[in-house]
């Protein structure tokens, strides 16, 4: 007999579907899950901040500091100007979290002005939220052009290549896909192989002639097909609501998506091979996404890291997707031009295969 | 190859950290045979099962299985025996023909061959008319039959059961029973573990265990002539049965007092001339009274007297 043998893997994957069907919450997470996040990140994340509330001290009171007020509010970063008597005041106000900034401008702003000393106002920033502080940063540049006039002589000329809407959800989106994947793949493959052993199922499975690697192979084509739905799903959402273009060809979208799934659904397996109950799995899958979702590159630039944390994140099959989707979906990009993220991918499945099926034994010892 | 012996174990032992629960078992298992395991809870029997399965390492000794080496080569072992375990472990949320279909398909049974040897097991064992309901909705006897039809599925020259009636009525125990002979009568070679006396005299030979180690061993015949006691049935009193077992135990030649409902058996040592005077004595010089009795010894006897504790007056 063979040591490799498909129709025992189809046995073990048709079993799997089985289990499915008669899991109706299950089946409905399916569809649910991806549904769901994709339709609350895509509306709630915004990392383009608008509509901040400010206080304003203006002790100078001229023609000039009222010009600078209305052109930091036509900037739309601020929407509502809170009028307060002192800086002591802007403080009790950002402290409250009434405001999230402070305009003060000294009694002597139009004469600060004319002898060229800087400062000429002061921007009080509520930093305790670092995107907040980004957008502040932004603001205090801007606020010095019209008084200096040089509206007309920037250095640079500024062009953004694939979202100059600045939309977020354009860029939440394609990433997204494998945020959403990276936890509904490995959950289901997690808790694969414990299940089983939960049921009391596989005393009986590894008294058969069944192999290791037939398990494990079987145990992965049913969530291959869910994974390339849950990606279907998101992407079709996110073209109907979102109006996220889709630049590059959807056949190397599917590919580089395939080989994402499946490394995933290996490193679930393996998950699955150290716990010893659902719960255990359940928290190391946990313990895998929260570092594929921070350090991947979806919610920070992967370049302002430092240098070992992104060696680290070089390992995260995540990191290496989100910049195959961003370049297919957002900026047309070819699969060919992608192989240095394809290979890593590649071999992370290859070691998470090999390690799974390495340590799972057809043994109770 | 074989010999027309099926198992072969030769200071077979296992230990879990500081617990043996296998001690140097040498057993010699003819093929052909109904095997029987017979032994109180945590007596080895289990362990003894899965080594032989080759689902656990055996800490020292050696097994052969079939003339396979089990250490050396448990996969093929798996290839050619059929096991069922303690607790039912096919899948409760597949259907009947859904979990008998997917055993035949991991044993490697061709899509028709499988079909035909699926509907054979169905008819076999009664379970056609169920076959689309839900393994986890079936009684207790469905689900004995059901994991039976799975084990037998391929076809194996050697079965092992695990306990496997201790879930089911005794109605169904018989004709599980029934099943089990005519598997034999086919040639398969069985071997049931259980603690029940009804199913070990069925058996065509026993291996009494206790404490991980071989006691007993014989066909049941054999042991109830070779047990070294004779047997003095005693009925009293129910109130004052606990007090006569006390007297009796303390007695330096009862090896052991059998507590069979309203009656005592106890088991004198046979070498002891006039065993029911013996026994009238030492209930005599304690105050108690009942009617005395000798009979012939039963497969309970010889049970209690295997895995009694060696001093028996230390025995409560």
């Amino acid at each position: 007999m063979s040591w490799f043998s498909w129709q025992r893997v189809a046995a073990i994957a048709r079993k799997e579907f089985s289990h499915l069907r008669r899991d109706r919450l299950t089946g409905g997470m399916i569809a649910g899950i991806p549904i769901v996040l994709t339709l609350l990140f895509g509306f709630a994340i915004n990392t383009d901040v608008r509509g901040l509330s400010a206080a304003v001290v203006d002790e100078a009171n001229t023609a000039a500091s009222r010009a600078l007020i209305a052109d930091a509010r036509a900037t739309q970063v601020i929407d509502n100007l809170v009028p307060a008597n002192s800086p002591w005041e802007i403080e009790q106000l950002i402290r409250s979290g009434d405001v999230s900034l402070g305009i003060y401008i000294p009694a002597d702003f139009d004469e600060r002005i004319a002898r060229g000393r800087a400062p000429y106002a002061q921007l009080l920033v509520d930093d305790s939220d670092p995107q907040i502080l980004g957008t502040a940063r932004g603001l205090s540049g801007l606020t010095l052009t019209p008084i200096s006039q040089m509206r007309d002589s920037g250095i640079f000329e500024f062009r953004a290549l694939y979202n100059p809407e600045r939309r977020t959800a354009v860029f939440i989106v394609p990433g997204l896909t494998g945020v959403i994947l990276s936890l509904t793949m490995v959950l289901f493959t997690a808790t694969a192989i414990v299940r089983e052993r939960e049921r009391g199922n596989l005393e009986l499975l590894i008294t058969t002639p069944v192999t290791s690697l037939e398990l494990m192979t079987g145990k992965i084509i049913p969530y291959v097909l869910i994974g390339f739905v849950q990606i279907s799903l998101i992407l079709i959402l996110g073209t109907l609501i979102f109006n996220l273009p889709i630049r590059g060809s959807l056949t190397d979208f599917y590919i580089a998506s395939g080989l994402y799934i499946v490394s995933i659904l290996t490193l679930g397996l393996w998950i699955s091979t150290v716990a010893q109950n659902q719960f255990q799995a359940m928290q190391l899958t946990f313990m895998t996404f929260l570092p594929q979702m921070l350090l991947s590159g979806f919610m920070f630039p992967f370049e302002g890291m430092p240098r070992t944390v992104q060696w680290f994140a070089e390992i995260l099959p995540l990191t290496h997707f989100l910049r195959m989707v961003r370049g297919i979906v957002l900026k047309q990009a070819e699969l060919s031009s992608l192989t240095s993220e394809l290979w890593p991918l590649a071999i992370f499945f290859v070691v998470m295969m090999t390690l799974a099926t390495w340590r799972f034994r057809k043994s109770l010892d | 190859m074989n010999d027309g012996v099926a198992v072969h174990t030769h200071a077979l032992t296992r230990r879990f950290g500081n617990l043996t629960a296998v001690d140097e078992l040498n057993l010699n298992i003819p093929a052909g045979c109904i095997y029987g395991f017979l032994g109180p809870n945590g007596s080895g029997k289990s362990t003894t099962i899965r080594m032989l399965c080759g689902l656990l390492t055996p800490t020292e000794g050696d097994a052969t299985v079939l003339g396979i080496d089990v250490l050396a080569d448990p996969e093929s072992v798996k290839r050619k025996i059929g096991y069922m375990t303690q607790k039912f472990s096919l899948y409760t949320d597949l259907s009947v023909a859904a979990n008998l279909k997917f055993m035949a398909q991991i044993h490697g049974l061709g899509k028709t061959a499988a079909r035909t040897r699926i509907d054979q097991q169905m008819e076999r064992f009664s379970l056609a008319e169920r076959q689309g309901q839900l393994a986890g909705t079936l009684s207790g006897g469905q689900k004995q039959r059901l994991a039976l039809a799975a084990a037998t599925l391929h076809e194996p020259e050697l079965l092992f059961l695990d306990e496997p009636t201790s879930a089911v009525d005794p109605e169904s125990r018989r004709e599980f029973w029934e099943f089990l002979f005519e598997m034999v009568d086919h040639g398969t070679t069985i071997l049931v573990s259980t603690h029940f006396m009804d199913e070990a005299e069925r058996c065509h030979a026993l291996a009494i265990l206790d404490k991980g180690a071989l006691v007993a061993e014989g066909s049941p015949p054999q042991l109830l002539q070779d047990i070294p006691a004779t047997v003095i049935e005693i009925e009293a009193d129910a109130s004052i049965t606990r007090a006569a077992r006390k007297a009796l135990l303390e007695a330096t030649d009862i090896f052991d007092v059998a507590h069979l409902g309203t009656k005592l058996h106890a088991l004198v040592d046979q070498n002891r001339a006039q065993p029911l005077d013996y026994v009238g004595n030492i209930l005599g010089s304690a105050g108690l009274q009942g009617q005395l009795r000798k009979i012939d010894p039963n497969l309970e006897d010889v049970f209690v007297m295997a895995t009694r504790d060696i001093r028996p007056g230390l025995a409560t």
